[in-house]
């Protein structure tokens, strides 16, 4: 295993390192020590490898990732997973807002709660949070999948596109345009091997939960609304 | 942008270090705003005394001789300690009003920063390492206090458009985010005769909570009117006297992290000026929800 000390050599030379890796590396497997919150960890990292950061992270941890495994041994600032291409974060406490914020494929797993914003403008990323979202999650969501083992917050998947949401708690309330639908097999099947790839199959069924998505009343301009802007 | 720490400590054994703590937790948030810097701190209070902090862009002139006159001024005797622009005059409580009366005519040019029991509100332009040398903060003891370092964007680059803000005896409040309704609000509050010394935005909330008071509102229900009457994006971190509060506007956009021990409550814009607390590894982490008013008293 590759041991890398932020507090002594600094953020710059973490992500120039990791950033070094290629395909076929082999040193695939990484420790972050130190991290104390600091921003842009590991950010950017285009390589099959497994990183693990040890402690809590700040600002867009593991953003831009591809093919990498990364996972948080605490709880991350905002933006962790932001714009995500594929791969693998996991984290092991809470993350603040905007986590996996436009991401467009790779999966990522808070433990903890997400706070608000999570999965906006999510592009094809799967998210599965153990415990709660907070407010506007999943706001102009175009696709991919949210499973959120809690509650959600106000205004769940406001404006949404096709991504589809699973809730298994509380909906504190629904943004305009997002409906619940109908649970079908093809859906607890889906749910089943996201619950089972984000570490939760443990913890709840798919039958349990209930799927959010598009009304589609929003996708054309209507002369009715006219008035409205 | 603009970074927020707060330190509340329920063990007294941390209490000489206060200013040390919060010093560290506010250098940390450096990069989040770093224009000018300010620093609330609360000691425990000495038997009938009552402070003064006030500060002056001249203070070989301002501050010579001032503990004299003001002594004079007010029949009692008023002990002056000067720190770089800075000064605290302490004197009976009894006659803290008459001493802010009586500074306007001796020294014009001199600000008050600060006034009541417990609480010191040191604050200038520049970087928080460098404001937090200038005024001997890691060497300042107490019980709680509030550090700010701002990035403008409502107004000038000033000492004071520095935060925190008095908002009262006692009361402070600093304020990450901005307000765009501040200009009405300010109008209104000066119809009710609020008077002001700036532009700037967060001046208006502090003013609006000291007006709410004066109307028979509590701190927490003042903070919950900032909910309704104030429009923009906030955390604001008040300290009262014997604690402190916090809330989050209702979009939550600004960055808050909240830690708690049996030792000590924190507040910080981003985890990082959390992250040298003692203990903060076996602590309650968490953020505050949106339009929730958080107190902590002791």
């Amino acid at each position: 295993m590759q041991s890398f000390d932020l507090a002594a050599d600094g953020l710059r030379a973490l992500n120039a390192t990791l950033h070094a890796l290629k395909d076929h590396t082999n040193e695939t497997e990484w420790e972050i020590v130190n991290p104390r919150g600091a921003h842009a960890i590991a950010v950017g990292v285009d390589a099959p490898v497994e990183i693990t950061v040890r402690g809590s992270t700040g600002y867009y941890c593991a953003g831009m990732n591809k093919q990498a495994t990364i996972r948080i041994r605490g709880s991350a600032g905002p933006g962790v997973a932001e714009n995500m291409m594929s791969g693998k974060v996991i984290v092991d406490g809470d993350a603040s807002q905007y986590a996996g914020a436009t991401g467009r494929g790779g999966l990522l797993v808070i433990k903890g709660n997400a706070s608000s914003r999570c999965g906006i403008s999510m592009k094809g990323i799967d998210i599965v949070v153990h415990g709660s979202i907070g407010h506007m999650s999943a706001f102009m969501a175009q696709s991919g999948n949210l499973v959120v083992l809690g509650d959600a917050g106000d205004a769940l998947g406001d404006s949404l596109y096709e991504a589809r949401i699973f809730v298994r708690g509380k909906v504190k309330s629904l943004g305009a345009d997002c409906i619940e639908k109908e649970m079908r097999p093809e859906h607890l099947e889906l749910l089943a091997g996201l619950l089972e790839r984000g570490e939760a199959a443990g913890k709840a069924r798919p039958e349990e939960f209930r799927r959010y998505g598009s009304a589609r009343r929003l996708y054309n301009f209507s002369i009715d609304n006219a008035g409205s802007y | 942008m603009c970074g927020i720490v707060g330190l509340f400590l329920k063990d007294k054994a941390l209490e000489p270090r206060l200013g040390q703590m919060l010093t560290d937790m506010l250098v940390t948030m450096t990069d989040r705003g770093p224009d000018s810097a300010g620093i609330a701190i609360y000691g425990r209070p000495e038997k009938g005394m009552a402070k003064l902090t006030v500060q002056s862009a001249d203070p070989g002139h301002d501050f010579a001789g001032l503990d004299a006159a003001l002594g004079a001024a007010i029949d009692a005797p008023v002990a002056m300690t000067v720190k770089d622009t800075h000064a605290v005059l302490t004197m009976p409580a009894a006659r803290l009003d008459a001493a802010r009366a009586a500074m306007r005519e001796l020294r014009p040019g001199i600000r008050i920063m600060s006034a009541g029991e417990e609480i010191e509100i040191y604050k200038e332009v520049g970087l928080p390492r460098d404001v937090a040398r200038r005024f001997h903060i890691a060497g300042m003891g107490g019980t709680h206090g509030i550090g700010h370092t701002r990035m403008a964007t409502e107004s000038a680059v000033t000492t004071l458009g520095a935060h925190p803000f008095s908002t009262g005896p006692d009361q402070c409040l600093v304020h990450n985010g901005s307000l765009s309704n501040h200009n009405s609000v300010r109008r209104e509050l000066r119809r009710a005769g609020m008077t002001f010394e700036t532009e700037n935005d967060t001046e208006v909330a502090a003013a609006f909570l000291t007006h709410k008071m004066d109307e028979g509102a509590n701190l927490g229900q003042a903070m919950e009117a900032t909910l309704t009457d104030l429009d923009g994006f906030f955390p604001f971190v008040v300290g009262p006297r014997n604690g402190f509060g916090v809330v989050r506007d209702p979009i939550a956009c600004k960055p808050a992290v909240m830690a708690e021990t049996d030792q000590y409550v924190a507040f910080g814009s981003e985890y990082r000026a959390l992250a040298n607390l003692p203990g903060i590894e076996g602590a309650r982490v968490w953020e505050p929800e949106p339009a929730t008013v958080y107190f902590w008293e002791r």
